[in-house]
């Protein structure tokens, strides 16, 4: 009765538009991860690149720019991070909340002077007759571009990964850092760039809530999404694919709870709004659980610190 | 060039010059971005750190202030710090917070208004069992089904938040003023108020438990067996197991402790100075504690040191706020620069710099 009341079309639609800031921000992190650093700070960088991307983008009209300048936001930050624990050697789990922590902070204050503004519409792709298919149409080819370019970013990645032989030294980075420097790669190097775009993908990630998602400007508005997407990339098992599978899962539990609420269930919207958390949290155990599978995924040197000592 | 050289042994000077050698820093480059505000950033920095304390006009409001700001600070990090210790990362202490002030604020509500000497009492253990049980869960599937602990305990703040704005406007809601969100005070009903013990001290339950916990962290870190079995853990991992530490236990034990310890620090927060369960009501002190563990090196007495610090911020940003129209974000801002600095700065207590000539080897 309820669910009858919900077009499936535009369900869909409205999936992946919900999937994409997290798939931006793990697809991201994925790539860090397969270097062998952790980074917790992607809601930090995320909080930042929704800021700096709607700061930008009001005050110059532009919406590509304040996607580009978020990009280069949540790089910045993640250079920060990039400084403690590559030429610092500090702890990365300690590091990467104090980049949460600074990140939250910092976008609050500078954002403080935005809030209730709405910022310049992103124009939707004009994709001609694709858009005029039945079903399809309304659900898949009626988006911004972003949603098509996250997509592509996936595949480069996969591809990158999988294929490219600076993909192939990345891993191996990640698998085995000593071995990888035994054989003449520059470990450090490796990961400063992986982390430089982890950093500016959490940041285009954010601005794709400030400026397309919700869109406007309000402090602490990732409410965990960048905690969500490193669940993701544990769900993933660390491959591109699954992280997307995931996202748009998880997109999907969003926007059906958005649509209980809307179809005025009687549960209060409090219980609703935090089934998105609980699921996540339910996913990472079924994943984590089997042993054989998910967790032996992981890279080699994941959270290691590298130091040549000789 | 200039490289990083391992030292054969962690510096003990640094160790504790670095937290000090951190807030000068924090300070200074708080005084650029003061300054960057358009604010006098002598008078802001005054403001924040001299002014509690130290100031005729203000002292005698701001003083009693930072014991209740930094009590729960205390109470929370002293737990994270025995974890961290042992490489356990609860982060969602805020989480664990919101449950132990909803347990606490729930046994109050349930018995209001009986004016028995036993509400008081109960509701303490009602909190710490809250937040004991929002720690279980990230603790019991870390040891049963492998679960990173990092991630479930922080996505579960998330879900106390909720909860807590549900409680506040349904269950706990107060009856007797309809419409607003938002429990009974319970500074009002005196079986349940954890009411200041001295006047003008700022001295309540909550600052005794602190100071119990300080103490007893203390000696179990340095006179007890687990304490030595927690520094074993974190330490050498694989020696630990040999040494017949059960991980799993460890991972049991120390969540337990720090969830029950921040659930202790929500349930005097809600009873006394918060005083009612509102949506708005967690302030954020379960990750500022994360700092302060650090901060204070992990150690139970360095740890006080820190959370009267971190108190003195929460304070000096709020007369900053008054005085100086400073945006009360700059705080938080100027909260992560000290982490930051504290950690970059500690690369100095393992490594030591060296300027080398010629070629790397």
């Amino acid at each position: 009765m309820i669910l009858g009341s919900i077009n499936p079309a535009v369900l869909l639609a409205a999936l992946m538009v919900a999937a994409t800031p997290i798939l931006l921000a793990a697809i991201g992190e994925l790539v860090v991860e397969k270097s062998g650093v952790l980074n917790l700070g992607v809601e930090g960088m995320m909080i930042m690149g929704a800021c700096v991307g709607f700061i930008i983008a009001v005050n110059s009209g532009s919406p590509l720019l304040g996607f580009i300048g978020a990009a280069l936001g949540g790089m910045a930050l993640s250079l920060l991070f990039a400084l403690l624990t590559q030429a610092l050697m500090t702890n990365q789990v300690a590091s990467g909340l104090a980049l949460t922590l600074f990140g939250l902070g910092l976008s609050a204050l500078l954002g403080q002077k935005y809030v209730g503004i709405t910022p310049p519409r992103t124009p939707k792709l004009d994709l001609g007759v694709l858009s005029d298919i039945p079903f399809l149409g309304r659900a898949v080819f009626s988006h911004d571009i972003v949603v098509y370019l996250t997509i592509a970013l996936v595949a480069a990645v996969w591809w990158f990964l999988k294929y490219s032989r600076a993909g192939m030294i990345l891993r191996a980075v990640g698998e085995n850092h000593d071995a990888a420097h035994g054989l003449g790669y520059h470990v450090k190097r490796v990961r400063v760039l992986a982390i430089m775009f982890g950093g500016a993908c959490a940041g285009l990630g954010g601005a794709y809530l400030s400026l397309i998602r919700v869109p406007q400007w309000t402090e602490g508005m990732t409410v965990g999404a960048g905690w969500i997407a490193l669940a993701l990339v544990v769900f993933a098992s660390w491959r591109p694919w699954r992280a997307m599978a995931g996202a748009y899962l998880f997109g999907g539990v969003v926007v059906l709870q958005l649509n209980l609420q809307a179809a005025g269930v009687r549960i209060p919207v409090e219980y609703l709004s935090m089934s998105p958390y609980l699921i996540t949290i339910f996913v990472l155990v079924l994943i984590s659980s089997g042993k054989a599978r998910g967790s032996l995924n992981a890279p080699g040197s994941l959270n290691r610190p590298f130091h040549a000592s000789s | 060039m200039i490289r990083l050289e391992k030292r054969k042994e962690p510096s003990k000077v640094w160790r504790i010059a670095n937290p000090f050698l951190a807030v000068a820093l924090t300070m200074l480059a708080g005084a650029v971005m003061f300054a960057m505000l358009g604010k006098d950033p002598v008078v802001a920095i005054r403001l924040i750190f001299f002014d509690p304390i130290f100031s005729e006009t203000f002292g005698s409001y701001s003083r009693p202030q930072l014991l209740i700001k930094s009590a729960p600070l205390i109470l929370i990090a002293v737990g994270l710090a025995i974890g961290f210790k042992a490489n356990i990362w609860n982060i969602g202490a805020e989480g664990q917070y919101i449950m132990g002030a909803l347990f606490g604020a729930g046994v109050a509500l349930a018995f209001f208004p009986a004016p028995g000497w036993y509400v008081f009492p109960l509701m303490v253990m009602a909190g710490a069992f809250g937040g004991f049980l929002w720690a279980m869960i990230p603790a019991i599937l870390k040891t049963r089904f492998n679960t990173n602990e990092i991630l479930v305990s922080l996505l579960l703040v998330y879900v106390a938040e909720r909860i807590l704005a549900a409680m506040a406007l349904g269950l706990m809601r107060n009856p007797d003023i309809a419409g607003f969100p938002g429990s009974r005070d319970l500074r009002r009903y005196e079986a349940a108020h954890n009411a200041e013990l001295f006047a003008n001290t700022g001295i309540h339950w909550g600052v005794v438990a602190a100071l119990i916990a300080v103490i007893f962290a203390y000696v179990m870190m340095t006179r007890h067996m687990l304490g030595f079995h927690v520094k074993l853990a974190g330490q050498a991992p694989r020696a630990a197991r040999f040494a017949g530490v059960a991980p799993a236990r460890l991972v049991i034990v120390c969540l337990g402790i720090s969830g029950a310890l921040a659930g202790l620090a929500g349930m005097f927060e809600v009873s006394g100075p918060g005083g009612q369960v509102r949506i708005e009501f967690a302030a954020g002190y379960g990750f500022t504690a994360i700092i302060v563990a650090f901060l204070g090196r992990l150690n139970p007495i360095g740890i006080v040191l820190a959370g009267l610090l971190l108190g003195l911020t929460y304070i000096g940003g709020e007369l900053g706020q008054m005085m100086l129209q400073l945006p009360g974000a700059a705080i938080q801002v100027f909260q992560g620069m000290l982490l930051f600095f504290l950690l970059a700065l500690d690369f100095q207590t393992n490594y030591r710099l060296r300027l080398t000539r010629g070629v790397r080897t």
